[in-house]
């Protein structure tokens, strides 16, 4: 069946749900299963970030194409089956999803108070559809992976979040779903033309290009709201505030790749001349993005809003990389995603880590936490640092190389995105200062604790991805390589042909 | 190799001091950090001497691969070159003095201090990363993380409000330049195809025609990069415009003033102009803006420098102004005289700010000169040593001042071109004022009668021999640095000291010419320095109600120059209440009422509508049968009309 002789990516999509049919079956009083739920979550998913290491280690950087590749038969006559896979493109977001998803578990423990296995149920579901969304190499498996993740998201916002929890959870659905409704029709487009939905089978496909500029609209309806683009951000923060703390790591580390990852598996390599086309449109929604949502950002007296504002700016910084069309370019956007995943998620975590003690996002609420807990400061430092792009930390390798990339298509474009070099610094140092910084005036916060063992336990993992990716980021590089070099030769040489057809005079 | 264990030693102690800190107590966190950088400085003397005295070719040392995407590499590699090397001399020095001395003026503080101790560490580490870079993305490493470690120690009393609003002024001010100086770093990869130094400079000559667009034109490409890259040097060396952070970056305690804001960060701009002197030299006209920007700042900050009355402010303003010489020689082309200076400098300027600290550390923290005054019988040691470092500052002979502070004089005038003569006659009147601040500052504070606090007099006293020895070592530098290296960094032996790590094109010689400037012209700022002296010595000692008198009647200037050319005030006006205003507007507005008004406003009107829909089903079977009859007639009415 692959190379390994198993179904791999089958097994790390579905193994969760395996966990999931075992959380079913447990009895016992309220706290007995709540106990029992969490240490089966979390072994389970566990269980699963280890069997998903072998992609780690048996992955073939060199090779371009699609490894790990299953196809089983399901609707032939449609011409749709059952097809995963995996490339430098999307192999460490499947690892990212599996890592943050024990982290999340794990920071959980003692926050989630009720319904705790129905909680910890829809986290197994999400994983799921997470790791099949990912993996996913024939549209329609795509898309329906890719719808999935709403439901389970959709249910920890809405029962498990905080006051306005279901006007977020609504408001979430709907943006997402209005844009995915679009992508169905192209789908069905593609299919038609086409004759299939294989995912391989479409990008060697070229479509004709007043064709090409529907399908590239309806892909940036459903992607941009996922990403977010500006102005169809507003989601997001609203989601993050009413969201509880592991639905903001898994929103904010995950679940924001969707669009980009869209963007590069659909967009750019189907549809080239489109996407050649409408760069510079993208280009001025990031930049848009990055300025306005920093400024905004600066403005806001909710921690996790703020967290949340900062992270549209920096997927602006990954839209503008990913259409730059080059190597560094493309790497940069990549490696952005995968860092804001793990700095943005951390962020979120460390919001959490007073939230539990406090239960206030308000940022004036807090001052002077340096003094009660130092362990504390110092890893909000690191992520700080790291969100802010220090070089040393992973946030630096994907912001420098987007800057790298964008100053090959244009001077301004560098510049002005470079700015968020400078907002992102003002925001999310004002953020410390008010909270870390200061002299402690409350008389509530002067019993605060520090981290407590789990909370390390939480952040110690993301403590090194983050200094190990910055430090020595061509252990990931690497694996998007060759795929990456693929998509920029890809298009363009579709580029070329499209200037040689052009070239032809017309009679 | 023992050049490594100078620059990753820091580290180490960053390390374990900083997370064992709390572990292992403050005594043993202090000795940890002192005992990695006595090592660090025993090696890079070592590396550096053993450098000079032999004849061998740059070597690196390569610690691993950093960044490698694409065409894109970036090695973690540290390169051994005279200019690396006598900048990681320089620094481990001065630092392990710094180091010894903080363990004096932090003796009494509040806070843990193996803090403190883990800060100065990282920042040495980040600063010798910086000074050995092999290229421009791990120099950019260093550059930001001293900028970390800037940021970390101005804010070291966090629960000082003006602490905290220093440290966020100080990376934020700096960041801006960053902006410049990455965009450089990313053009300097698209037009050479690499970022590592050897390459570039190797592939410089046949770049010279390349041309590269922007503001709707054509510009030689390598004038762009030296522009960005000398915009991200102007924030780091608080250069005019991009100066504001470093007066405020004066809240952090005095041994990070000395280490970081006069001997070594600041100058990493001068470094940095040095280092790109091969790509520099080809861009004639950012290098005349270099020179301008460089003698404008000498000028100005030295005005300013004249009526402050913070201590510590005066010696900021006063290295802002040297910075600015030091900028004002690189760009005439002279990267080894402003080398010099940057070396002689650190001496002297450390030297002040330590003498400062021990100032304020005898007062109980007082700054105001104006609350000091007769000092000199109270603290006599931290006195003599304070003129020895003005003395050097105002460059009187034989000093280490003199030296360096004439050739830089020496070789705008030599330059002989209009930037440089404009140069020329802003270095020498800032020299005229270096003196009189200098003086008003050695007058104010221990001579002439006392204005002090009788309670802070009570408690004045020398300081501890653990800060007066580190004070003793940095003067014999001040006195003696300049003599000694003059024959390495600007005399006959310069060409086979520096070995090429320094580029100038073949025609420009302006070392030199240095010697055959015109007597007067050499003479002329020992004048002026003198000059200083006496007016100082009129208005603060002979008759003190002279500079009040002055400052009365000419009130405007006064104040102009007192709220520094009202700089701050500038851009609060214009960049930071704006974009604050802005930022609130974006949100309120176009957020929550534009963006969101849309959709909310959709399902506001979804609801509204069925809401009305609802009433008309009202159940009456009267009202019922009037509407059809009343769509009876309208349909009928329409099929005979358009029948």
């Amino acid at each position: 069946m692959t190379e390994l002789g198993f179904p791999l990516l089958s097994l790390v999509t579905f193994l969760p749900l395996v966990g999931c049919v075992i959380l079913m079956t447990i009895r016992g009083d309220e706290a007995t299963v709540a106990t029992n739920a969490k240490w089966a979550a979390l072994w389970t998913s566990l269980i699963v970030f280890a069997v998903s290491l072998v992609l780690w280690f048996r992955f073939d950087q060199r090779e371009a194409g699609f490894q790990f590749v299953e196809s089983v038969s399901w609707l032939p006559e449609y011409g749709i089956g059952y097809r995963m896979g995996v490339d430098g493109i999307s192999v460490l977001f499947i690892l990212l999803a599996t890592a943050l998803t024990p982290i999340c578990i794990l920071a959980s423990w003692d926050s989630i108070t009720t319904r705790v296995r129905e909680f910890m149920l829809s986290f197994l579901i999400l994983e799921t559809m997470m790791v099949g969304m990912f993996s996913a190499l024939d549209f329609v498996v795509f898309y329906m992976f890719f719808e999935g993740v709403l439901i389970p998201m959709f249910l920890i916002i809405g029962v498990w979040g905080h006051v306005r929890r279901v006007y977020a959870a609504i408001k979430f659905f709907l943006y997402t779903l209005t844009g995915s409704v679009l992508m169905l029709l192209a789908l069905l487009a593609m299919r038609s033309y086409a004759g299939t939905t294989d995912i391989p089978t479409l990008m060697k496909t070229s479509f004709p290009v007043a064709m090409q500029t529907w399908l590239f609209f309806a892909f940036f309806a459903s992607f941009a709201v996922k990403v977010p683009m500006w102005p169809v951000h507003t989601w997001l923060p609203d989601a993050h505030v009413e969201a509880p703390t592991a639905g903001s790591v898994i929103l904010a580390g995950v679940l924001l790749k969707m669009g980009a990852y869209g963007f590069l598996r659909f967009s750019v390599p189907m549809l080239p001349e489109a996407s050649a086309h409408f760069a510079p449109f993208i280009y001025s929604l990031s930049v848009i993005a990055i300025i306005y949502t920093s400024l905004v950002a600066l403005a806001q007296d909710n921690m996790k809003k703020l967290i949340a504002y900062s992270s549209v700016a920096h997927m602006g910084m990954v839209t503008i990389g990913i259409f730059s069309f080059n190597i560094q370019g493309i790497q940069g956007a990549l490696f952005q995603m995968l860092s804001h995943g793990i700095v943005a998620g951390a962020l979120f975590l460390c919001v959490g880590v007073v939230y539990d003690r406090m239960h206030t996002l308000e940022i004036n609420r807090y001052g002077g936490l340096a003094n009660r807990m130092p362990g504390y400061a110092l890893v909000f430092m690191l992520f700080t640092m790291a969100s802010v792009g220090l070089p040393g930390t992973s946030g630096f390798v994907g912001e420098f190389l987007v800057i790298t990339g964008a100053v090959q298509v244009n001077f301004w474009l560098a510049l002005l995105a470079a700015t968020t070099m400078v907002l992102g610094a003002a925001y999310m140092l004002y953020l410390y200062r008010r909270i870390i910084f200061g002299s402690l005036t409350r008389a509530d916060l002067r019993a605060i604790l520090d981290l407590s063992p789990r909370e390390y336990a939480v952040f110690m993992p993301l403590i090194v991805l983050t200094l190990w990716m910055g430090i020595y980021p061509s252990a990931f590089t690497h694996f998007f390589d060759a795929s990456v070099e693929a998509m920029v030769s890809h298009h363009a040489a579709a580029m070329a042909h499209q200037v040689q057809l052009a070239g032809v005079p017309a009679r | 190799m023992i050049y490594a264990v100078a620059i990753l030693a820091p580290l180490a102690g960053a390390l374990v001091s900083g997370l064992s800190g709390r572990v292992i107590g403050d005594r043993a966190a202090q000795a940890v950090s002192i005992f990695v950088m006595v090592l660090a400085a025993v090696c890079g003397s070592i590396a550096f001497f053993s450098l000079a005295n032999s004849d061998m070719e740059p070597a690196f040392v390569s610690l691993g691969s950093w960044v490698d995407v694409g065409t894109f590499h970036a090695d973690w590699d540290l390169r051994y070159d005279t200019l690396s090397a006598a900048m990681v001399a320089m620094v481990t020095f001065v630092s392990t003095l710094i180091h010894i001395y903080s363990v004096g003026y932090m003796g009494h503080d509040k806070y843990p201090k193996y803090r403190f101790f883990a800060y100065l560490n990282l920042f040495t580490f980040a600063m010798l990363m910086l000074v050995t870079a092999d290229n421009l993305l791990q120099l950019f490493f260093g550059w930001e993380g001293v900028g970390l470690a800037s940021y970390l120690l101005i804010g070291y009393w966090y629960d000082r409000p003006a602490a905290c609003a220093a440290a966020i002024k100080a990376f934020l001010v700096n960041r801006i330049a960053d902006v410049f100086f990455a965009v450089g770093i990313a053009l300097t990869f698209v037009k050479f195809g690499t970022i590592e130094f050897n390459s570039i400079f190797a592939a410089v000559p046949q770049h010279v025609a390349d041309t590269y667009a922007i503001f709707g034109g054509s510009y030689p490409a390598l004038e762009v990069i030296a522009f960005l890259l000398f915009i991200g040097a102007m924030g780091k060396s608080a250069q005019i415009g991009l100066h504001v952070w470093l007066p405020d970056a004066m809240e952090g305690p005095t041994p990070v003033s000395a280490l970081i804001h006069a001997a070594t960060m600041v100058t990493a701009g001068v470094f940095l102009m040095a280092r790109m002197s091969p790509v520099m030299e080809f861009a004639p006209t950012a290098l005349a803006f270099v020179t301008f920007i460089g003698a404008t700042t000498a000028l100005f900050a030295a005005t300013v420098g004249c009526v402050q009355n913070d201590i510590k402010r005066v010696i900021a303003y006063s290295t802002c102004s040297q910075l600015g010489y030091m900028f004002a020689a690189a760009g005439v082309g002279a990267y080894q005289v402003s080398m010099y200076h940057l070396i002689t400098h650190a001496f002297f300027k450390a030297l002040l700010f330590l003498g400062a600290g021990s100032v304020i550390h005898a007062m109980s923290d007082e700054q105001d000169m104006r609350r000091m005054g007769g000092l000199a019988k109270y603290a006599p040691w931290t006195c003599a040593l304070m003129w020895i470092g003005n003395l050097a500052l105002a460059g009187i002979p034989p000093l280490a001042g003199s030296w360096s502070k004439d050739a830089i004089i020496s070789a705008t005038y030599a330059a002989g071109s209009g930037v440089g003569t404009y140069a020329f006659f802003c270095t020498v009147a800032a020299a005229f004022l270096t003196a009189f601040y200098s003086w008003r500052l050695l007058f104010m504070t221990f001579h002439g009668r006392s204005n002090a606090d009788p309670h802070a007099l009570e408690h004045a006293h020398e300081s501890p021999f653990v800060m007066v020895g580190p004070l003793l070592v940095l003067a014999v530098g001040a006195i003696f640095a300049g003599w000694l290296l003059n024959n390495w960094f600007i005399g006959e032996g310069s060409a086979e000291f520096w070995r090429g790590s320094i580029y100038n094109l073949p025609g420009k010689d302006i070392l030199a010419r240095l010697e055959q400037v015109p007597t007067l012209v050499e003479y002329l700022p020992l004048g002026m320095a003198i000059a200083g002296i006496a007016l100082a010595y009129l208005f603060y000692i002979a008759n003190p109600r002279l500079p009040v008198r002055l400052a009365d009647s000419y009130a405007g200037i006064y104040r102009f120059l007192l709220n520094k050319w009202y700089f701050d005030e500038l851009y609060n006006a214009i960049l930071v209440r704006p974009a604050m205003r802005l930022a609130a507007f974006l949100w309120h507005t176009g957020d929550a009422r534009l963006i969101d008004g849309m959709p909310n406003g959709l399902a506001a009107l979804a609801a509204g509508s069925s809401r009305e829909t609802v009433k008309l089903q009202t159940g009456s079977i009267a009202v019922y049968a009037f509407t059809m009859l009343i769509g009876v007639v309208a349909l009928v009415s329409v099929f005979l009309v358009f029948r």
